[in-house]
């Protein structure tokens, strides 16, 4: 069984915010969609439907603070919560590839489905009044007029760092199966149960290894710099002296 | 969470729709087994409460409408049952609130005839219509509670209080109004309901202290570290990255300030058992049916805080990541 | 590339312009209408991603902003209310014509051309030549002129363009002073490789956010305090012998001789041993090294021969001499850890650490490629070497008045660890690496300037020594913004800051006309904002505008537009031709030239115009010898006939594209003009990357056959070694003319101390000149500002989903400022400078050095600007840091109205202002301060979207909302 998900690889993130906007143009006049409404776009407040965010988080006290980016979206759960209390049915998951969908045609707008997400990943549109959220791009990972490389979803192309790994979590030897196990890929909010597909790649440091006897060492340059000391012949010697 | 007007009336109008169907059909029952010591309510009051229960749930069934993006396609809301307690909600409220109605209209029109002898007791068709709405009645509020209470994450609801509070205060609220119902239609029965009022508030008073008092103590499950998977005792969101706002902080914050929040809480308990119960006591003892429609209205406007500081309490997990712009 | 995705999408090619990072993108239309644009997995600088910038293309393209017609200003309105009328083309040019031939024909200099983030200076430069005026400038004196100059003069090539950390091979990254938008997506593809790799990245910031976020270490700093980190690491890599001592010998002018006899007149300068009557633009191989074996000086490079760094000797006729390396070791001698720590925050003993981490990595950890090469002394390498520390720097060194300075010390650490154009290291791209300094000068007298004529000599320069300086007699400016003058005498991408200043004030004399091209000189591009302002709509004592005519091209309702007196709209990315020339800045690899264009995806909307053909048609109405034959007819009829047939001079083979040259398309880099070379780029992704041998890849400043082949493609004008100025004699030849020494061209007296002072041939570190004349006491934190990576500058805030993201902005600060000041996260402050004040929002971060605050750059908004509503976020809750920052140093010893800029660059000093910061009272919660008067809109812009945009590309509602109309 397929379980189609991404890995965030928050090592890499610098929160640029390309996943974010990639996706709101690709959705926004996708197959699927119906269009992505935006509210106030040029006045007071501007609010829209995004299906990812880009978040920060600082971690710990001056000095000793990391600034975490944090890109959220749906996280495709394998057992997912918002599914079930849907009483019409719209929200579904996909028993082919797991990916979690809206059916926007027999959604009824009633938002019962964003409040039984602990994550926040759903989002109204508030034009439409219907429920909206990521769906991994259902309409091109599968479109074959589209080169393999490119049949990914929006985020995971526009991605410039690559923090974005899309494949199958239940292939053992896929991408980003290798990647959860190798790097110690997270769910969030494991508390519930909801056993989300997407997956995060934690922080990794590299650290310095310089080691003090390196700076000891016989081909120091400053050794050539060192002036033989002006010869005099006529200073006195021990061999004046000397037997 | 966002208190939607549109919820709470819902919640609150079938809330006391169910429950005032239940202390009529309590009359009926106690009437037809003789525990009234023989008094016959009127069959008017029957009637007209059947009216007002289907009024009332007729009220909460328009202003659920308010909640939905899409009321148009609100047929599709029985669809998922086996699974959706909101489908559930959606099948019972309009079979218990017909039922009801059925049970009201076999009194209007006089056709009642007895199913069955047992002993001393004749089984009259609207005992056994109105046992089927009864049943139906507790099914809707355990839908309605459980709506909430199978949230798991949602820890303020997470619990079986949830739908024993849905059940205490719409039964309140639907038994103070019946006893503000029984007294406008002259009937003896006042006491009884009045009686009946008083207790389940108090009941109700207990378990509503109880579930506060639990969720004061709460510890929330989730927390930054969950959230984001970071390991560290100090976290802090510095944006959100929508700074005009979004759907997940209109939908999931209720926006007041921690001073209005404290007073809803105290206002509450006051207007849905205190005043509720004194105004029963005096109105049970002077008879006065205005005070008795008065402990109705006070314990229903009670019921709207009581309601919105239920929704507004509710902490989302999904919040933590909504902590600043 | 044309392809078709599926029946009814076509997919086009073409360049992104939502930064100045001009990565490959394919636009997806439908309907007319674009409907998705991603990055071209084709290109080489953004394989295929896309910035948030790139991806919300679409929101710029239909964006209710923007300009559709063009406008001039109503007769009885004034300046800056922004009342216009629409008006034809035909009477555009003919205003502009007319106004233009009698400057041109009078006084030349009295036209102004100067442009913001363009991408065209070898077009708007070639323009101003051609019409004869020297006050032509691109935004790069604002920007980071510190950055190019501090490592052109030190390395002969520098940051982002030109060159950059080679991260492919790089073990430790150090990244100093960067924010987040230089460079952009090659700068994210690179770090995600190089951290994936296990390199290790260290951040040295004030502020820890983007790039700096996903450092292994961050090292806080003290905003203008670099140079002095830079010189303390200098000095302990020197004194712990973590210095590449190979690559300094053979590579830099280390070991070569200066003369130490202070009696002598050449006292400061290198030995030697023959002077030629003319050297050309390089530094001929002319002079001496102290040999070890022999104990005597031997001319550099000589087969077998092996310098002394360090020590003193004397010559035969007993002159003192030293090697320049020698001359920094005793300069840095005082720059200890403990000073730096002092200075910087950073403690001495991270200081060392980072020192010992960058020398031992880079002496431990060499990379050997085998690539065979041959130097210019015709020496054979069986193979380059790499030292793999690598850096990147920007606009945090660069926007101080020490920034000049500390550049060079950054360059000098860069070189000597040898890193310089080696793998792992700092890497050169095309057209660089150029000689020290490269060879284009400017005009050096008054007489230059001449009616009708061309300009002698280019507009922007490289002055080699004081007599390339651009001064009258008295030594005092000829340009409008005193670039090239003994005030700034290297400023070699002008003073664009000072222009409107020095143009109200009619210091040093007025201007006619000026023409600004996508510049927000009303907004985020002027410092001193409020009061440029005012200078923009102030009059003189006969009721005229001070600054006569003021004329903007732009293609969106910026507060710049509203003080124009003719508005020339320009079009969008998507609706034009542009290229990416090597004349310019192109988009090199490290393994070649690569150049690109845009080609447009869409017609133009309304009336909309690009910038280029408004150029060319006013050159060829005016009869610029470049652009009419010698009947005077046009030459060219339109950019790209241009583009295609413009050679640098006739016959020469070179123009503006280095592709598919030749008749049919068979040249590259030089050839005769072919007439295809559109269609050439079109179906190539629009690009050209020249790969070149890999042995031509590295070690360019010395690389024999690189810098033949560059030779021969006209890449540069000499195939001479560019040796690293780690002692730069050029800046030494301006302090002798400070002290009198030399001959030749002399400052004024009053400037005569601050040239002595600052044109040290040695790296130095001085406190940032404002805070010099300031009680810093009263303004104990520094106030910088950062660009987000999803907002580019202020290009975007009409952009509906990239708005959404920064709708305003926050002073953020470290908690400890706020409880110092009594007042908390989250409350209205005031920052006030010497300058001024502004309120904002404050918001604690524990991200941020205590002693600094800082903010996005230009997400503040004037009422009504950029098709925004009155009460948009970016007015009301957005606030700008500019209005606070001066433009000019309060008055001095050395003269009134001296730039707020590098004394040696006129680099914009933004980052150096101080400032404090207190608790706003109770009235004056609510707002950010200062507030305008709402720009209106303007005729032919879009009706006002209204509550609700569902943006649908393909759908057909959009291509013709914003039509224009009168």
């Amino acid at each position: 069984m397929t379980q189609l998900a991404l890995v965030i690889d928050l090592n890499v993130c610098v929160g640029c915010s390309a996943c974010v906007t990639s996706c709101k143009e690709w959705n926004t006049s996708g197959e699927s969609g119906g269009g992505m409404s935006d509210k106030n776009p040029y006045g007071k407040d501007p609010t829209g439907t995004f299906f990812n965010r880009v978040q920060t988080f600082e971690v710990g006290e001056y000095p000793k603070t990391e600034t975490v980016h944090f890109p959220k979206s749906c996280l495709h759960c394998e057992d997912p919560p918002c599914v079930p209390v849907c009483p019409t049915g719209a929200s579904y998951k996909r028993k082919e590839d797991g990916i979690v969908l809206v059916d926007y045609d027999k959604c009824i707008g009633c938002k019962y489905c964003s409040w039984a997400c602990p994550y926040g990943a759903r989002e109204i549109d508030e034009k439409q009044k219907v429920m909206k959220k990521c769906t991994l791009c259902v309409d091109r990972i599968y479109d074959m007029s589209l080169p393999e490389s490119r049949r990914k979803p929006a985020c995971v192309l526009a991605c410039p760092t690559s923090a974005r790994l899309f494949g199958d979590v239940h292939d053992p030897d896929s991408a980003v199966s290798v990647a959860i196990n190798e790097r110690g890929g997270y769910q969030l909010q494991p508390e519930w149960g909801t056993r989300p597909a997407n997956h995060y790649l934690p922080r990794r440091k590299t650290k310095a290894n310089v080691s003090d006897e390196a700076l000891h060492r016989v081909d120091n340059p400053l050794k050539k710099e060192e002036q033989r000391a002006p010869v005099s012949s006529d200073l006195p010697t021990l061999d004046d002296f000397l037997f | 969470m966002h208190p939607a007007f549109s919820v709470i009336f819902l919640t609150t109008l079938i809330g006391a729709g169910q429950g005032l169907f239940l202390a009529l059909y309590t009359g009926q029952v106690y009437a037809t087994f003789g525990v009234l010591g023989g008094e016959m309510p009127p069959v008017a009051l029957y009637v007209t409460g059947s009216l007002l229960v289907a009024l009332l749930m007729g009220l909460g069934l328009f202003a659920s409408f308010f909640h939905l993006g899409r009321p148009e396609r609100a047929w599709r809301a029985a669809t998922k049952w086996r699974t959706s307690w909101l489908a559930r909600e959606v099948i019972v409220l309009p079979a218990f609130s017909g039922i009801a109605v059925i049970w009201g209209a076999l009194y209007y029109f006089g056709i009642d005839p007895v199913v069955l002898v047992a002993g001393a007791v004749s089984i009259h068709l609207s005992l056994v219509v109105g046992a089927l709405a009864t049943a139906l009645a507790f099914l809707l509020y355990l839908c309605t509670g459980m709506i909430y209470a199978a949230i798991r994450f949602i820890q303020e609801w997470a619990t079986p209080l949830t739908v024993v509070n849905y059940l205490l205060l719409g039964g309140a609220s639907g038994f103070t109004l019946s006893a503000a119902l029984a007294g406008s239609q002259d009937s003896g029965l006042v006491t009884f309901y009045a009686m009946w009022a008083v207790i389940i508030t108090l009941i109700g008073f207990v378990t509503r202290m109880y579930s506060l008092r639990r969720n004061a103590k709460l510890k929330m499950k989730s927390s930054a570290c969950t959230a984001i998977g970071v390991r560290h005792p100090k976290i802090k969101q510095i944006s959100q990255g929508a700074m005009g706002g979004s759907f997940n902080t209109r939908e999931f914050f209720h926006h007041q300030t921690p001073q209005f929040m404290r007073m809803i809480k105290t206002l509450f308990p006051i207007a849905v058992f205190v005043l509720p119960v004194a105004l029963l006591v005096i109105g049970w003892g002077n008879g006065s049916v205005l005070l008795l429609a008065l402990a109705f209205v006070v314990q229903y406007l009670g019921l709207l805080a009581e309601r919105w500081f239920f929704f507004a309490q509710a902490n989302h997990p999904q919040n933590i990541y909504y902590q600043a712009t | 590339m044309t392809t078709q995705a599926n029946q009814s999408t076509e997919i086009k090619s073409t360049t992104c312009y939502m930064c100045a990072c001009r990565c490959g993108i394919n636009v997806h239309l439908k309907n007319g209408e674009v409907k998705y644009i991603e990055g071209n997995p084709d290109h080489p600088l953004n394989r295929g991603v896309i910035c948030a910038k790139g991806s919300s293309g679409i929101m710029k393209q239909y964006s209710p902003a923007r300009l559709t017609t063009p406008l001039r200003r109503k007769a009885n309105a004034t300046r800056g209310e922004g009342q216009f009328e629409a008006i034809t083309w035909e009477e555009a040019f003919d205003t502009l014509e007319t106004r233009l031939r009698h400057i041109r024909a009078t006084d030349p200099k009295r036209f102004g051309l100067f442009t913001g983030r363009d991408q065209m200076q070898a077009l708007t430069g070639l323009f101003a030549k051609q019409f004869g005026t020297p006050n032509y400038a691109a935004h790069g004196g604002f920007c980071s002129v510190n950055m190019a100059a501090g490592m052109i003069y030190t390395i002969g090539g520098s940051f982002w363009e030109f060159g950059g950390p080679d991260l492919e091979h790089a073990k430790l990254f150090v990244m100093i002073g960067t924010a987040e938008d230089h460079h952009s997506n090659p700068m994210k593809i690179e770090l995600g490789h190089f951290k994936r790799h296990g390199g290790r990245m260290i951040a040295i910031n004030p502020v820890r956010t983007g790039y700096a976020a996903v450092a292994d270490e961050w090292i806080p700093i003290r905003p203008g305090t670099d140079g002095a980190l830079l010189l303390a690491i200098i000095r302990e890599i020197i004194a712990q012998g973590l210095y590449d001592r190979d690559f300094v010998v053979n590579y830099t002018n280390g070991p070569e001789l200066v003369n130490m006899d202070p009696k002598n007149s050449e006292y400061g300068m290198f030995l030697r041993f023959e002077v030629p009557l003319e050297e050309g633009c390089f530094d001929p191989q002319n002079k001496l090294w102290w040999d070890r074996e022999l104990n005597k000086p031997i001319s550099t490079h000589t087969p077998g021969a092996d310098p002394f760094l360090t020590g003193e000797f004397k010559l035969k006729d007993g002159t003192p001499v030293k090697p320049s390396f020698q001359l920094l070791r005793e300069r840095v001698e005082e720059y200890t850890p403990e000073w730096a720590e002092d200075i910087t925050g950073i403690p001495a003993a991270t200081i060392r650490r980072l020192a010992h981490e960058m020398g031992i990595t880079a002496r431990d950890q060499k990379i050997e490629l085998p690539i065979a090469w041959t130097d210019t002394w015709g020496n054979e390498h069986d193979h380059v070497t790499g030292n793999p520390v690598a850096f990147h720097a920007m606009r945090g060194l660069a926007a101080h008045s020490n920034g000049f300075q500390s550049i060079r010390a950054l360059s000098i650490l860069m070189s000597l660890l040898g890193t310089i154009d080696r793998p792992g290291g700092f890497r050169h791209k095309a057209p660089y690496p150029r000689p020290i300094p490269p060879c284009p000068k400017t005009p050096t007298s008054p007489e230059d300037v001449r009616p009708n004529t061309p300009l002698e000599g280019m507009p922007l320069g490289w002055p080699a020594d004081p007599d390339d300086l651009f001064v009258d007699d008295a030594g005092e400016p000829v340009r409008i913004d005193k670039g090239f003058s003994w005030e700034y005498p290297l400023s070699v991408h002008g003073l664009m800051h000072n222009v409107i200043t020095n143009a109200w004030r009619g210091d040093p004399y007025k201007l006619d006309t000026l023409l600004i091209f996508m510049a927000n000189m009303a907004w985020n591009s002027s410092m001193n904002t409020t009061e440029v302002r005012d200078m923009l709509k102030d009059k003189d004592e006969n009721g005229e505008y001070k600054i006569p005519f003021l004329v903007v091209c732009d293609a969106f309702h910026s507060e710049m537009t509203s003080f124009a007196d003719l508005i020339l709209p320009d079009t969008t990315y998507l609706e034009r031709y542009d290229v990416m020339s090597m004349l310019d800045r192109p988009i090199s690899e490290f393994d070649g030239p690569v150049d690109s264009v845009r080609i447009p995806i869409l017609p133009p909307t309304g009336q909309c115009k690009p910038f280029q053909e408004v150029l060319i048609e006013l050159g060829s109405r005016l009869g610029f010898p470049a652009f009419v034959d010698k009947e005077g007819k046009r030459k060219f009829r339109d950019y790209p006939d241009f583009i295609v047939n413009f050679e640098t001079a006739p016959g020469s083979g070179i123009g503006f594209l280095s592709g598919w040259r030749g008749q049919s398309g068979e040249k590259t880099m030089r050839g005769a003009p072919n007439p295809n070379q559109w269609e050439q780029y079109a179906k190539n992704n629009c690009m050209h990357h020249h790969v070149m041998p890999r042995s031509y890849q590295y070690m360019r400043n010395w690389n024999m056959g690189y810098l033949q082949w560059a030779k021969s493609n006209g890449l540069t004008r000499h195939a001479e070694p560019i040796n690293i100025h780690l002692y730069s004699e050029v800046l030494h030849k301006f302090r002798r003319a400070a002290q009198g020494v030399s001959h030749g061209k002399q400052p004024p007296d009053r400037l005569r101390k601050r040239v002595e002072r600052f044109f040290d041939a040695l790296p130095f570190y001085h406190e940032p000149l404002e805070n010099e004349m300031i009680n810093k006491r009263d303004y104990p934190l520094s106030a910088l500002t950062q660009r987000p990576m999803a907002m580019y500058h202020s290009w975007d805030s009409q952009n509906a989903w990239l708005r959404q993201i920064h709708a305003h902005n926050y002073l953020h600060m470290h908690p400890s400022v706020g409880e110092k000041n009594g007042f908390e996260d989250g409350d209205w402050v005031w920052v006030e400078s010497v300058h001024g004040r502004v309120r904002c929002q404050a918001r604690y971060s524990q991200s941020v050095e205590p002693n600094t605050v800082w903010t996005w750059n230009a997400i503040g908004k004037a009422s009504g600007a950029w098709g925004l509503e009155k009460d948009a976020n970016e007015c009301t809750r957005g606030f700008l840091l500019n209005h606070i920052i001066g433009e000019e140093l309060p008055n001095q010893a050395e003269g009134e109205h001296l730039s707020n800029s590098d004394p040696i660059t006129g680099q914009a000093a933004w980052f150096d202002v101080r400032v404090k910061v207190y608790k706003a009272s109770k009235a004056e919660q609510g707002s950010t301060f200062p507030q305008f008067p709402t720009q209106p809109r303007y005729p032919g812009m879009a009706k006002p979207v209204g509550k609700w945009l569902t943006f649908i590309g393909g759908s057909g509602k959009f291509k013709n909302m914003f039509k224009g109309g009168r």
